[in-house]
């Protein structure tokens, strides 16, 4: 909310300046969002005398003026037609900044005259829009003085409220809140009842049913007759003006004015339109209200129309209707002052996208006991600003009970707020702010009307600290651990551990929505629920999605569109099940396009395939500790790997039944979906499915290393195979073959052709033979090559090349 | 005697003279072959006199070990010339390009939360984390959002539609819930920091629909605010790298927190650049409280005996801070360029003890 300066203290006597005036309220908790003073830009202006006026000798429509600083005289060239000699004038002198251009003044020549200074217009100090002339400052102004001392200026201060600061709606509000911080002191204020001198043209008919009436609980007004409507007065107007508004007539500018003064929002209807009883009532379906915006807006039964005997004459709460309205010619007029439902208020609001002042009280709160005292106020307002004669008053409904008292044990501030504050100025503190407080034990503390926001005894702890002030807080550290113990949990450092071996491994690090569009998430579901979202908040991320690949997929797409073809791209974060809390997963999901590495004049490079992603996978495993032994690597679509991948080039890595990763190729037609070209590769790991490791009985000791002293030996072998026949299977027989004596096993040739015969494959393999008892003997080493070849021959049917 | 040594002479003035390993070792022969005219004298020893044979027996080995000593010399001489000659041939030009070698990176999310983890760490703090879609309980109802809050409507949540049971649930808008799944899971005292993916429904140049925040949730009998005080103060110290940054905590309104504040830090705009540091302007970092009695209550902890504070703050806000970078949108986009620009290497890990992350990898 917006305020002047010059308002704020018709509410609170106070000396404070502006910026005083701004710390203290932040520190209250009303922080200040913005403060305009346009004196800040004016200090070096100074009050100016005219001595002298002539014609410029060099143009008809300039003059040239003599004018006193009070210690010398300048002679200024002058255009505006009241630039006459005797006339006090705001003058800036060079080297000023001129507010309207924000440039500095320069002497110049104008037509070959020198000028030394400028007399200035109420526009060019961006005080207002006037730029007929130039600023007549009053007679008694002291020459030389400077002119914020005798300009009217008045700073705008804007405050960010909280919604729970219902007491400061309005600039008493925020004026009780500064005296209770002892920056000055709260000024009387008359909402005394004016006496009526006639019955009310109509009665309140409250027509909400009995179990809404907390919709509209109370509803007062009252007829003024023989008004005269016009504009407002120019202080009225000015204050309007100044925080945004815009005057419109005398009868509404007093309602927009004690809106803002008072937070208490206000209606005037012409009498003379309204038909019989008027007061709340629940609109009907599809009931249309004209309001006074200008758009007819359509509600529904939920709403509160205010109502006359004929129609809907208003939105309650947020916005009178057209057709009832004060104009010019109105003379009669009935006060509408109204309580309303907040939660209420803001769901119609929002239904109607309505964002009104009224609005804007209502659906925070609006002071319970203010409707009355609201019609008063603004009876007094109008009589003395539109003259008439008043009605007695009619209210319908009542006004809420008063707030019930809340128990507090002073010994709280120091316990909840680590600052000790005396019982006496916690008294006084919650006493200034307008509470109750009877001590006792404990103490019993009733909210005045305007803080709705106070139920329980943590609100008063922090009444009574912003007034005693957050600073005033002193920091404690927190209480230290002895020895720090960890703040990550086993799974958590191996989610850490892994995210560092993938950049390790040359892979960057992306973020990417946890949504995508339901046709990318199609490519992904493999048959699995889709999630979608009830509102997305666009067609391209509507639903959730059931991989990482596809963003990653887009952003390697992205980059490869910036001329950056080879991406290296990982994510750990979800994917989504289920519609229910914890149905996701996370994920290890890493993509690999184009080229392994650039061109180079050393290497030479190659596409990325499906071993980079399974070597990133496997990486994975081993950094979260899955013994790479304990590892099976199934082959394509018939083990399990993810339709999304190439069905021949794509492959799961298993720990016993539980798939842990699925790595690949990514499907051509995914690609193409996708408009993404490929070579691309991913993977991803399922790091909720990686097990824990287990507590061993030693603790965190290893093994004992059994390092054999005795000779290895090294033995080659080639076998021919039938194409189809997997390296996997190779090596697992010859592993199976010999379990003491075999420390390595490497294969380090894969030979299809001509040399094998059309269907046949040869597969060589080194194996690496150490005993841990002695020497191996030639013997031995024959025997162990016998086992390994008629092992690989009964697992696969493959023979030993000759 | 004069026999010895003008052999002397002559076979050391032939090691001498080889320039090359053939012509030694031809020299060498000569002297001290089977044929050689020192194993020649030595031959002849047999036929002498013994005391004749002493004397010049003695002289004979003085005189073997003597060329076979000038031998070595000259054939380490010999080596070493060899080896100068072929250094002299083999060149590489060293100013060619090193082979590539793919460099990875960490992205400034997952950096600052290691950071973040780090400082809390020392604190007594361990991580907590939870799911992203929550339940109105969860995210609504036990933080003390009142029935009809705006937070709860479409307009500002991400609601999945209703599941067969009728039960909407939604991706949850702040971390918070993990702090009611914490009080309902763990005994006090309580402290714990919540990082994690957070949505809402905003776009556009300062909001994203997803993003991340982290909180921290501390529940015990005796913590008030002027520990709040201190742990945050503490931790935007340590975070930001200034001994002395100053911080102002102002009154708020959050509906999980009573007393409620936002922090400030101190800060500079001048020159359109933010700094941070006690340059006399406030910037806001983060919103926090003593934990409010209903949220207490809904995790069935009784706010007369238990009291703590919460706080929360938006990672990508802080990093941009920290790190000078300008847009939050960048941070979703998988720019190749902007992850190796912004990102950390990984091995960078954060730790009071080593530091912090201080600049990013183009230092």
């Amino acid at each position: 909310m917006k305020f002047t300066l010059s308002w704020l203290k018709d509410h609170l006597d106070t000396a404070a300046s502006v910026d005083e005036i701004s710390a203290k309220l932040t520190s209250i908790g009303l922080e200040v969002e913005a403060v305009d003073d346009p004196g800040k830009a004016l200090g070096a202006f100074i009050v100016g005398h005219v001595l002298e006026a002539e014609k410029h000798p060099n143009a008809d429509r300039l003059k040239l003026c003599k004018v006193s600083t009070g210690t010398e005289t300048l002679q200024v060239v002058c255009g505006a037609p009241n630039a006459r000699a005797g006339l006090k004038v705001v003058l800036a002198r060079p080297g000023d900044v001129i507010p309207e251009s924000g440039e500095k003044l320069k002497k110049g020549k104008i037509r070959d005259v020198e000028s030394q200074g400028m007399m200035c217009s109420t526009r060019e100090l961006k005080l207002g829009d006037d730029h007929d002339g130039i600023i007549e400052l009053p007679g008694s102004a002291v020459v030389g003085a400077p002119v914020t001392s005798v300009l009217k200026i008045d700073p705008v201060i804007e405050i960010n409220l909280t919604p729970n600061r219902v007491d400061a709606l309005g600039v008493r509000g925020v004026a009780r809140d500064l005296a209770a911080a002892g920056l000055g002191t709260l000024k009387p204020f008359n909402d005394a009842p004016v006496k009526g001198t006639f019955p009310a043209s109509r009665k309140i008919a409250m027509r909400l049913p009995a179990e809404q009436t907390h919709k509209c609980p109370q509803f007062a007004g009252r007829t003024v007759k023989g008004v005269k409507n016009g504009p407002s007065p120019a202080w009225l107007q000015d204050r309007l003006k100044a925080i945004g508004l815009r005057p419109v007539s005398a009868l509404v500018d007093i309602t927009q004015y004690l809106n803002i003064d008072l937070g208490r929002p206000l209606h005037a209807f012409d009498d003379a339109k309204l038909k019989g009883d008027v007061g709340p009532r629940l609109a009907t379906q599809g009931e249309t209200v004209a309001a006074l915006n200008g758009k007819t807006y359509t509600l529904d039964a939920d709403m509160v129309v205010i109502a006359d005997d004929a129609a809907a004459v208003g939105i309650g709460g947020i916005m009178g209707g057209e057709p009832t309205s004060v104009g010019d010619s109105t003379t009669t007029i009935f006060i509408e002052s109204a309580l309303f439902d907040p939660a209420n208020i803001a769901a119609t609001g929002r239904k109607l996208e309505i964002n009104s002042d009224a609005r804007y009280c209502f659906e925070r709160g609006v002071d319970p006991a203010s409707a009355v005292p609201g019609v008063e106020i603004a009876t007094r307002m109008v009589l003395e600003l539109c003259g008439g004669e008043a009605s007695e008053l009619v209210v319908g409904g009542a006004q809420p009970p008063a707030f019930k008292p809340v128990a507090f044990d002073p010994n709280r501030v120091a316990k909840l707020g680590g600052v000790t504050v005396a019982d006496a100025e916690i008294k006084s503190i919650l006493e200034r702010l307008g509470f109750k407080v009877v001590t006792g034990s404990p103490w019993q503390v009733t909210p005045p009307s305007w803080r709705g926001d106070v139920t329980v005894w943590q609100d008063l702890v922090e009444e009574v600290l912003r007034i005693h002030g957050y600073d005033n807080i002193k920091a404690v550290p927190m209480p230290r651990p002895v020895m720090q113990k960890p703040a990550l949990n086993a799974k958590q450092r191996l989610v850490g551990i892994v995210r560092r071996t993938l950049a390790a491994r040359g892979l960057n690090e992306t973020v990417t929505w946890s949504f995508l569009s339901k046709d990318h998430a199609a490519l992904f579901a493999d048959g699995a629920v889709v999630v979608p979202l009830a509102n997305p908040i666009s067609a391209d991320l509507d639903v959730l999605r059931p991989s990482a690949i596809p963003n990653l997929i887009s952003g390697a797409g992205r980059n490869a569109a910036r001329g950056l073809h080879d991406s290296n791209l990982f994510e750990i974060g979800p994917r989504f099940e289920g519609f229910k809390p914890g149905e996701q997963t996370l994920l290890a999901a890493g993509v690999r396009s184009g080229h392994t590495s650039p061109r180079h004049w050393a290497d030479m490079r190659r596409p990325v395939d499906a071993l980079d992603a399974k070597a990133d996978a496997l990486g994975v495993l081993e950094a979260a500790g899955v013994s790479a032994s304990g590892i099976q690597t199934g082959a394509g679509a018939k083990d399990g790997a993810p339709g999304w991948l190439h069905p021949g080039r794509s492959g799961v890595l298993k720990q016993g039944n539980q798939v842990l990763a699925w790595f690949g190729e990514v499907h051509p037609r995914v690609l193409l979906a996708l408009d993404v070209k490929g070579p691309l590769v991913a993977f991803e790991v399922a790091l909720d499915r990686i097990p824990e490791a287990k507590k061993k009985g030693n603790g965190t000791a290893r093994p004992l290393l059994k390092a054999s002293p005795y000779q290895p030996v090294e033995r080659d072998f080639a076998f021919v195979l039938n194409a189809n026949v997997s390296a996997e299977a190779v090596l697992k027989a010859v592993r199976n073959a010999e379990r003491d004596l075999i420390t390595n096993i490497g294969l380090f040739d894969v030979y299809e052709g001509p040399n094998v015969g059309a269907g046949k494959k040869s597969i060589a393999i080194t194996v690496t033979l150490q005993s841990k008892d002695a020497t191996l003997t030639d013997e031995q080493i024959e025997a162990v090559a016998k086992k390994i070849v008629a092992a690989v021959e009964k697992a696969t049917g493959g023979v030993l090349r000759g | 005697m004069s026999e010895i040594d003008q052999l002397r002479g002559e076979v050391l003035a032939a090691v001498n003279a080889a320039t090359d390993v053939p012509a030694l070792e031809e020299a060498r022969v000569e002297a001290l072959g089977k044929k050689g005219r020192v194993t020649g004298l030595m031959k002849n020893l047999g036929t002498m006199s013994p005391d004749e044979r002493k004397v010049f027996g003695q002289l004979l080995n003085a005189l073997k070990t003597e060329i076979e000593t000038a031998i070595s010399a000259q054939r380490a001489k010999l080596d070493t010339a060899a080896l100068d000659a072929k250094l002299a041939s083999e060149t590489m030009d060293v100013t060619l390009p090193i082979r590539p070698e793919t460099k990875g990176s960490l992205h400034p999310i997952s950096q600052t939360i290691d950071e973040m983890a780090a400082i809390f760490g020392a604190m007594g703090f361990t991580i907590a984390e939870g799911p992203d879609v929550e339940d109105d309980f969860h995210n609504f109802t036990a933080l003390n959002f009142p029935p009809g809050h705006p937070a709860r409507e479409m307009h500002d949540t991400f609601f999945l539609p209703p599941d067969q049971e009728g039960n909407r649930y939604l991706l949850r808008t702040h971390t918070s819930p993990v702090q009611i799944r914490t009080m309902l899971n763990e005994k006090p005292p309580i402290r714990v920091i919540i990082p994690g993916r957070t949505y809402r429904c905003d776009y556009d140049m300062t909001h994203t629909p997803m993003f991340h925040q982290i909180e921290g949730l501390v529940i015990d009998t005796e913590t008030n605010m002027a520990h709040l005080k201190g742990c945050l103060q503490e931790f935007v110290r340590m975070f930001f790298g200034v001994d002395d940054l100053t911080v102002r905590f102002r009154p708020s309104f959050f509906p999980f927190t009573e007393p409620s504040a936002e922090m400030d830090i101190g800060c500079s705009r001048a020159g359109g650049e933010l700094k941070i540091g006690n340059y006399g302007d406030w910037l806001e970092i983060l919103g926090c409280g003593m934990v409010h009695p209903n949220v207490l209550k809904a995790c069935n902890l009784d706010p007369e005996v238990y009291q703590g504070f919460a706080f929360g703050m938006g990672v990508e806000r802080v990093a941009m801070l920290k790190y000078g970078i300008p847009d939050l949108r960048t941070f979703f986009e998988s720019d190749l360029r902007w992850l190796k620009h912004y990102g950390f290497a990984a091995l960078d890990v954060p730790s009071l003890t080593s530091g912090l992350s201080g600049g990013g990898l183009n230092r």
